[in-house]
């Protein structure tokens, strides 16, 4: 590793972040948003997180891009559990149990 | 219906952030261990843990360093990757828009994937809640993370390399994303939102600075809206 300004880098990641989050709501006023745009903020959430969990999944970086039967379980695990029964505890405790779980097998 | 006070709002959200910490300490703690090994010195990490709060940019970040990227670029991507927070604060502003200034400011350094899908899976359930009953769960499910996730990162940076790769820590972190979305997935336009933002995500992992993601997350929302809408017209009609 080259030297590098940390603390620059740090300082502009973090005033960049903040910006970035401090956009829209600190913009907000009283003024209520469009219905039509937020019918597709609704779905944010539900986009936006399985989008930034799938090449983690799919070519993991831990196992040097090697598609792994055990984090596909686990993450099948995961969704199946919370689905079912709506609990983020259940659902990320299934995930590991099975993660483990194959990793033990030898999966 | 009996109205839930701020203060009730505050407990509840912390009990709707305790188990995050499954995942955000281990992931803290693969932060920790990374930036040592990377040789940033303890309070190098602990600054980016504390000022940026943001483990995704953050890890991108040391790994371009390793590589000898400019510095432009690691900045560049590193943002980029925390570009979908935008998209949050988009969401989270008809909630808290009208909060004082200094609680919107407070809330966009805390806007972490968990705190806010909790707050807004929470808000879409209770429309009745006022602002300040909204900013007091938020600040309720992050009280119990950020902390932890500080306190994470300083036990991997001591512990270093003492913690076995075997361990497979990483594997928490995508874990903890797909549980927070699965309880969402309540109606079918949810289900099309997840799906076709996952297969897009994978399609377009070619595109540079993780702005395939980006993307995909917004062919994820458009999915998710038109189909509600089309199952509304359904429904009319």
């Amino acid at each position: 590793m080259q030297d590098y300004p940390i603390w620059l880098i740090i300082a502009a990641l973090a005033v960049g972040t903040f910006l970035i989050r401090f956009s829209f709501i600190g913009l907000a006023g009283s003024r209520p948003l469009p219905e039509t745009l937020l019918r597709y903020l609704r779905y944010t959430p539900v986009a936006v997180l399985p989008a930034l969990v799938a090449p983690m999944l799919a070519w993991p970086a831990a196992t040097g891009g090697e598609a792994d039967p055990a984090r596909l379980l686990a993450a099948l695990a995961t969704v199946v559990v919370g689905w079912r029964m709506k609990s983020l505890l259940f659902a990320i405790l299934a995930g590991l149990a099975v993660f483990y779980g194959a990793t033990a097998l030898g999966l | 219906m009996p109205s839930t006070t701020p203060k009730k709002a505050y407990a509840s959200g912390i009990r709707a952030g305790l188990p995050f910490l499954i995942v955000v300490v281990p992931f803290g703690a693969i932060f920790g261990v990374i930036g040592m090994e990377a040789g940033l010195n303890l309070v190098e990490v602990m600054g980016f843990s504390v000022l940026v709060i943001a483990g995704g940019a953050q890890i991108t970040a040391l790994q371009l360093m390793q590589d000898n990227a400019p510095t432009v670029i690691v900045l560049a991507t590193a943002l980029a990757v925390n570009a979908r927070m935008a998209m949050y604060s988009a969401s989270m502003a008809p909630h808290v828009g009208t909060a004082p200034l200094w609680q919107k400011a407070l809330i966009s350094y805390l806007l972490v994937d968990q705190s806010y899908a909790a707050s807004v899976l929470k808000y879409e359930e209770k429309p009745q809640w006022d602002v300040r009953t909204k900013v007091a769960y938020f600040l309720g499910t992050i009280t119990p993370v950020a902390p932890m996730w500080y306190l994470g990162t300083l036990a991997g940076a001591l512990a270093g390399t003492a913690i076995p790769e075997s361990w497979s820590l990483d594997v928490a972190v995508p874990l903890a994303f797909l549980a927070i979305v699965a309880p969402g997935l309540r109606t079918p336009a949810h289900m099309a939102a997840a799906f076709v933002a996952l297969v897009a995500s994978l399609l377009l992992a070619w595109m540079p600075f993780s702005t395939g993601v980006i993307v995909a997350g917004m062919l994820g929302m458009v999915a998710g809206a038109e189909t509600e809408r089309a199952l509304a017209a359904r429904g009319a009609g």
